[in-house]
């Protein structure tokens, strides 16, 4: 029986320079199952934006096999939706025209259809009345709402964003967490989701993988269990903080043995 | 308008000191002519009908070469940017005659075309057409490689990611490389009316070196001035209108 959406096993990257070989992704196992969300969490240069690059089909591992419903994943397609951490708008397209160009393939569908859903997504994402302005007039926020809505439009069995909340300030990043859980309960895709914020990956998952670096492998393995209709103040509550202080507790682990081995 | 009064303010020096020099006698009229000889001469080849015919036949000879050349220059040059094969390809051809003097390439070009305007065509197509090709290749290379993977990962193919991501990005870019081309290809005018022309801008300096009729010199070169700023400014204007996005991204940064 295999209900998992996505399957990574034994998955190697080695990036390989004249000067030097490195091993980014060492021997990562994990998988994705339908409506789960799956956060990779860990310090910077563990290996997080490689792995999801791999998933979104923009690089091919060294070795191991990657595959989404039995089938192998080697190039990109539209059932992945990514977002970025941020500048992956298309700058000379309004919102609306943004999202709707995530429906460029749709050969059937009507060019009026294409739009009236793009302001649907808009809507979804909280840009209602902001359709006909260009990226460049946009906040950070919105931008990565646009974003999150070009994303969604296909609707892909699998999001998959690297850091997408990184460069928002704390009100904002709140903001989005929420709009997250909203959407994620609405559509029912499937997400993986790069973070290195411990709260933000407690508050969205379902499990999270813990990652270490040098080389980039998986340290440990969190199943979360909080409440489907969960909203901010559950952040303050007893079974959140258990959770926390595993994570924490294993990052800091991680520091000490880098430390012990200088 | 601050801005607009110091433009003013900079011709206007100009012009005192060229009417101060002539007007004294501090440099002889065979040297620089006065203001008034320049506007003389342009009134009487206005009266002549050479003025605006002049004007017409070397803009039009510079817009055939700059077209033609731009058609040409503008698939090759994306090719360039954005593929190592076609890359390979075509640097070496580019690279090599780019650098090859277009004046020397006269008395062939008489032989191959005549004194026909296909002859002047040629000299600016050939002026302009390589350094085209290189910069609009860079213009390509610019495109930042997230926006070419978002095309990627919506589904779109390598010429579906080229024209509709590629292409649109560096536009604006490839619009300033143009503009600045156009530029050169006033230049490239005389030596196109050097030899074997009987109209044109060019061809009426030429002449009138011959005689050392220094008004008409004066006046051919501060006509072709005029006409580059204009059309210059034209194409600012396109800029604008065309890429409104990219205006405002550069107001906001
Ligand atoms: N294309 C590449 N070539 C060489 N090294 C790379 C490449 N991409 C990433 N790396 C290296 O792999 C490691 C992991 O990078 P990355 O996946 O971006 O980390 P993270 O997203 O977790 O911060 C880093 O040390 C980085 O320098
Ligand atoms: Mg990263």
């Amino acid at each position: 029986m295999n209900e998992h959406l996505l399957t990574a096993t034994n998955i190697n990257r080695i990036f390989v320079s004249k000067q030097r070989s490195f091993t980014a992704l060492d021997n990562i196992n994990l998988t994705i199952g339908n409506h789960e969300f799956v956060s990779l969490l860990g310090p910077s240069g563990c290996g997080k934006s490689t792995f999801l690059r791999l998933v979104a089909g923009l690089d091919s591992a060294s070795s191991g096999s990657l595959q989404m419903n039995g089938n192998n994943l080697d190039k990109p397609g539209r059932d992945r939706g990514v977002v970025f951490q941020q500048y992956s708008l298309l700058p000379w397209l309004l919102a609306w025209q943004n999202v709707a160009f995530a429906l460029k393939k749709e050969k059937n569908m009507r060019a009026a259809e294409k739009k009236e859903l793009a302001y649907h997504f808009l809507d979804l994402v909280g840009l209602n009345g902001f359709e006909e302005i260009y990226p460049s007039q946009m906040s950070g926020g919105m931008q990565q709402r646009v974003a999150i809505a070009r994303a969604l439009v296909i609707k892909p069995p699998l999001l998959l964003m690297d850091e997408p909340f990184g460069a928002l300030d704390a009100q904002t990043r709140r903001d989005m967490q929420d709009l997250l859980v909203t959407i994620f309960k609405e559509t029912r895709s499937s997400v993986l989701f790069v973070t290195h914020d411990v709260d933000e990956a407690v508050y969205l998952s379902d499990r999270v993988y813990v990652m270490a670096t040098n080389p980039g492998r998986i340290a440990k393995q969190i199943d979360i269990h909080l409440s489907a209709d969960k909203d901010w103040s559950i952040q303050l509550s007893e079974p959140f903080i258990t959770y926390k202080k595993e994570i924490l507790m294993e990052l800091k682990k991680q520091k000490k043995n880098v430390h012990h081995s200088k | 308008m601050r801005f607009k009064l110091i433009s003013v303010s900079g011709i206007i020096l100009v012009l005192a000191v060229w009417s101060f020099v002539t007007y004294t006698g501090m440099v002889g009229s065979l040297f620089l002519p006065t203001p008034t000889a320049v506007i003389l001469e342009a009134k009487k080849q206005v009266e002549d009908g050479i003025f605006f015919q002049d004007i017409w036949i070397s803009f039009y000879r510079i817009l055939i070469g700059f077209l033609l050349a731009t058609l040409f220059a503008l698939p090759i040059g994306v090719m360039m940017g954005t593929s190592k094969t076609w890359k390979a390809f075509w640097e070496p051809i580019v690279g090599f005659v780019r650098y090859m003097p277009v004046v020397a390439f006269i008395p062939m070009s008489i032989l191959w075309f005549g004194t026909s305007d296909m002859q002047k065509f040629f000299i600016i197509f050939f002026g302009v057409f390589f350094q085209q090709v290189i910069m609009v290749a860079d213009n390509c290379k610019t495109v930042k490689k997230s926006v070419v993977e978002v095309g990627l990962t919506l589904g779109l193919n390598r010429f579906e990611v080229i024209k509709d991501i590629v292409v649109k990005a560096a536009m604006p870019s490839i619009w300033d490389t143009l503009r600045t081309v156009w530029g050169w290809a006033w230049t490239y005018l005389v030596v196109a009316e050097l030899v074997a022309a009987t109209s044109g801008l060019g061809f009426r300096i030429m002449q009138a070196q011959r005689y050392l009729s220094t008004e008409t010199i004066i006046l051919g070169i501060l006509t072709i001035g005029l006409l580059g700023l204009i059309t210059d400014t034209i194409f600012g204007l396109l800029a604008k209108v065309m890429f409104p996005w990219h205006e405002k991204e550069k107001i906001n940064n």
